[in-house]
């Protein structure tokens, strides 16, 4: 397919060939977690906690394992004891322990030869409960004489006399806070929340496991992140991580909500208890819903001061977040990290506290912490634009940090591509598209660090000159096809020369997950130094054969080439023939690298958003939709657009429709597809976009990460959006058509 | 409970198989008959991961007992391609890179081939419509959608 214009110093960087997994893919042939059999296999049920906070007083378990067929059940009882921190909360979250935490709370699971039987065991699993008191919203658990969830998990961070469901605190800044406030022409000051949501991968959780009375077992798993569940699992299970062979399977969507371990743990708890046989788990939606992912909710306070021509003095953000029952699940520190990060202001001050409540562990969702800071931040710039008569956009880029600033969360910025990528948003078309009545235009920006990490990635030569890569990083997003092609390019040879597997945790050493836009960047340099360190012995072996200085050797083209006084003496000696001659010329060849990445570079975006609210129901449409979005450098522009878009709309639904709803009774309301609304094809326009490229110096082809930051700018961009359509500001989020028809409803009355 | 003796024509093969009366069909293809390729994203009809055509009707095989296939033909994404020829819907999803993670793919493919064979040249908005079962979390529609169209013009000119 023809070179996209904008990278023509490269071969093939920047070019769309197919991905490798496609065929695959359009074939129903590519395997995820469910799709494993193994000789032997169980099935596994699983008994959850009807209850948002009870006493477990008693499992009986005595009908389900009279049952013929049942093998196994397990309880807290057959896990370790012991642990501590975060290894205690993935294991307390896995099972519940003498508490349910949540709604859907895992209080036993059973092991049968059927699944129908398993399910039926698991009805005969009979749990007395003494129901307590919960608390479910964020304001709610602050208050002093809420419902406690649990005692003694506050960290050190909290001062004596904080509320029970306190227990964590963060507070930074730079800057004289209140000589920025006397500076500004207009000081403004709201509270805005967000509501939990769930990632929303379509693929349920889902692994096979098998674990021996040795320690030793091995796993099949839907995951983002086979080495940290690795660790995960045998920390619970208070086995050898080694003990343990983790194969990652296709994975159908994670968004973060993969990185960590539900109900792996159960699994292998079963297949040790059944004799080593192996135990296939395979989550409902339901159970997905109540019991993995969500992310946090939020209740934020901020504060900013402007002169009246726009330019930023002060910002001072307070910021309150629950993420379960657990401490440190929520990403409040991420929050207040990103909620200025777009802006160069003299003085800033950021307070945060993260609260418990009766819900499941929140795990990391695309960006996280920072689309909720950026509906607060982002929707208070754009009412104080609009009281000073300023257009938002130019106050943006006025304010718009670039290289050399000093960041809002602490350190200097490096080469950046805010400035390009709001001027990109200004030349663009859809600015000049005439609005008509009850339609709005919403801007917003929006930021992610982007990440580094533990990475090891492994290339070998193939006696045809084909090559082969090992990446630790399981692929959700094309990351198979742009290190093939960062491969190919370096290596000079064809992309599909190049396969790329995604290997079990026994053939590289410790890879962090695939988060935090990571894969391409860390990945892809790893794979380009482990290409660079196989050129290199090639460039020896040509050496050797020739009988000159391995210096006197260069690699161009896919081939050794004869340089300095020996240039033309000898052909060029191709891949293809140093692979045919290796195992007779020093045997095999190969690259290797690892690193703890650095180089990173951060991402900003700024998006558009053209809405029509029908005033008589409050249903919100979006009419055009624009992503503008620095790549640093597009590997395979197809799937960077694929980022941009996919995250663009997961923010949509944050904006309008989902949101996990709660009973009186604390149960989850809206457990099904149904009633938690994801976007549907019909409810969207084509979503356009532009590729800014501000190369990251930090990467060999200048990549910085893609995948976060496109999540980010749409909750404030609609809610800007709506509120220029019907003139209410609606300041919490869902803008579910009920919310916005009574705001509608409020203004004619006021 | 006792199972039930089905057969049925799954992709043009006569097959056989042990039902029980409470399996869906989805559960009867993907483990009575290896045929993974049917994805369950939910269990209650409302992802279409699960799409499949009995009859040449389109549904969702998680709403569908597996009893019920009895003297039925199946269709399901295993029996899309011809052969080592791909439909040109499976081609245009790669070209036009219309799948990220591909766990909602086998279903959109059921589904849009279901309304290419009715519809030839259907507007964006039908497409969208069509689709609107069938939920996709990575891509945003916006590849899929481009790449149904462009599959249909391909084979109305091939006509």
């Amino acid at each position: 397919m023809a070179k996209d214009e904008r990278t023509t110093e490269f071969r093939l960087i920047g070019t769309r060939p197919n991905r490798p997994d496609g065929l695959d893919k359009v074939t129903g042939r590519a395997r995820y977690g469910a799709d494993m059999t193994l000789p032997g296999m169980l099935f596994a049920a699983v008994v959850r906690s009807p209850h948002a906070h009870a006493r477990i007083l008693k499992i009986d378990a005595s009908a389900a394992l009279a049952l013929d067929g049942v093998k196994a059940v397990v309880t807290r009882a057959d896990f370790p004891t012991g642990l501590t921190g975060e290894d205690w909360n993935l294991q307390e979250n896995s099972m519940a322990g003498d508490v349910a935490l949540y709604d859907g709370h895992a209080v036993a699971a059973v092991a049968a030869t059927s699944r129908l039987l398993a399910e039926d065991a698991a009805k005969l699993i009979k749990v007395d409960y003494e129901v307590l008191p919960h608390v479910i919203d964020v304001d709610d658990a602050i208050r002093p004489d809420a419902p406690v969830v649990r005692t003694g998990a506050a960290d050190h961070s909290v001062p004596a006399g904080s509320p029970p469901n306190v227990v964590k605190c963060v507070d930074f800044g730079h800057g004289d806070i209140e000589a920025g406030f006397a500076a500004a022409d207009l000081v403004r000051e709201h509270t805005y929340k967000t509501e939990a949501t769930h990632q929303g991968y379509i693929e349920p959780h889902a692994c096979v496991a098998q674990l021996g009375a040795d320690g030793k077992g091995e796993m099949w798993v839907c995951t983002q992140g086979q080495w940290y569940i690795r660790r995960m699992c045998a920390a619970v299970l208070g086995i050898d991580a080694s003990g343990l062979r983790v194969t990652p399977s296709e994975i159908g969507g994670g968004f973060g909500g993969k990185t960590i371990i539900f109900m792996e743990p159960l699994a292998l708890a079963l297949s040790r208890k059944a004799g080593g046989r192996p135990v296939k788990l395979v989550m409902s939606r339901s159970d997905v819903l109540r019991a993995t992912g969500p992310t946090a909710s939020a209740s934020m306070d901020v504060k900013l001061g402007m002169t009246k021509d726009g330019k930023l003095t002060a910002a001072k953000v307070n910021f309150r977040m629950q993420g379960g029952a657990f401490l440190g699940a929520s990403p409040v520190g991420e929050a207040l990290s990103c909620a200025l990060a777009c802006y160069d202001i003299p003085a800033v001050q950021h307070d945060g506290v993260e609260v418990l409540a009766n819900r499941p562990k929140a795990a990391a969702y695309r960006a996280p912490g920072s689309p909720m800071a950026a509906f607060a931040v982002e929707s208070l710039l754009d009412e104080m634009c609009h009281e000073l008569g300023l257009d938002p956009l130019d106050v943006r880029l006025k304010n718009a940090v670039h290289e050399g600033v000093k960041a809002s969360y602490g350190p200097t910025y490096a080469k950046i591509g805010l400035v390009e990528v709001l001027e990109a948003t200004k030349a663009h078309p859809n600015l000049l598209a005439k609005l008509g009545p009850n339609q709005g235009r919403g801007i917003a920006s929006g930021f992610w660090f982007n990440h580094g990490g533990e990475t090891s990635v492994s290339l070998a030569i193939g006696e045809d000159g084909t090559v082969t890569v090992s990446a630790g990083t399981p692929d959700i997003g094309g990351s198979r096809a742009s290190l093939a092609l960062m491969v190919a390019e370096t290596l000079g040879i064809e992309y599909e020369a190049v396969r790329v597997n995604i290997v079990e945790t026994g053939a590289l050493g410790v890879n962090e997950p695939s988060h935090g836009s990571r894969a391409t960047f860390a990945t892809g340099k790893a794979a380009v130094e482990a290409a660079r360190q196989a050129i290199g012995e090639m460039c020896r072996r040509a050496a050797k054969e020739w009988g000159i200085e391995e210096e006197a050797v260069v690699w161009k083209d896919g081939a050794a080439m004869p340089a300095g006084p020996n240039a033309g003496q000898f052909p060029p000696m191709t891949i293809a023939e140093i692979g045919a001659k290796m195992g007779g010329n020093g045997g095999p060849i190969s690259g290797h690298h690892e690193t703890n990445a650095e180089g990173v570079g951060a991402s900003f975006g700024a998006h558009v958003v053209d809405v029509e609210v029908d005033p008589e129901t409050g249903r919100t449409t979006i009419l055009r939709y624009l992503v503008v979005q620095d790549a640093g450098r597009a590997i395979h522009p197809a799937y960077v657009e694929g980022q941009y878009q996919g995250g663009a709309v997961q923010g949509i639904g944050w904006a309008l429709n989902e949101e996990y709803v709660y009973g009186a009774n604390g149960r989850l309301q809206n457990a099904v597809f149904l009633d938690y609304r994801i976007p549907v094809a019909s409810d969207l326009p084509m979503i356009d976009t532009v590729i800014v490229e501000v190369p990251n110096p930090g990467h060999p082809y200048g990549v910085r990460g893609v995948g976060e930051t496109g999540i980010t700018p749409p909750l404030p961009a609609i809610a800007n959006a709506v509120a220029m359509a019907t003139g209410a500001r609606i300041r919490s989020l869902p803008l579910s058509p009920p919310k916005v028809l009574a705001a509608i409803k409020a203004k004619g009355r006021g | 409970m006792s199972k039930i003796h089905v057969s049925a024509v799954v992709n043009g093969d006569p097959v056989d198989f042990l039902a029980d009366p409470r399996e869906s069909l989805l559960d009867c293809l993907r483990d009575q008959l290896g045929l993974t390729g049917s994805k369950e994203g939910c269990g209650t009809g409302d992802c279409g991961a699960c799409s499949v055509t009995v009859d040449g009707v389109l549904v969702c095989s998680c709403l569908v007992l597996g009893v019920e296939a009895e003297g039925k033909a199946i269709g399901t994404v295993e029996g899309i391609s011809q052969g080592s020829t791909l439909h040109p819907l499976q081609r245009k999803f790669i070209e036009h890179a219309a799948l990220q993670c591909g766990f909602c793919t086998p279903g959109i493919l059921v589904a849009a081939k279901a309304l290419l064979d009715q519809n030839a040249s259907p507007t964006e908005t039908e497409v969208r419509y069509w689709l609107a079962g069938n939920l996709c979390r990575c891509t945003g529609y916006d590849k899929i959608v481009r790449a149904v169209m462009d599959a249909a013009s391909e084979m109305r000119e091939a006509v």
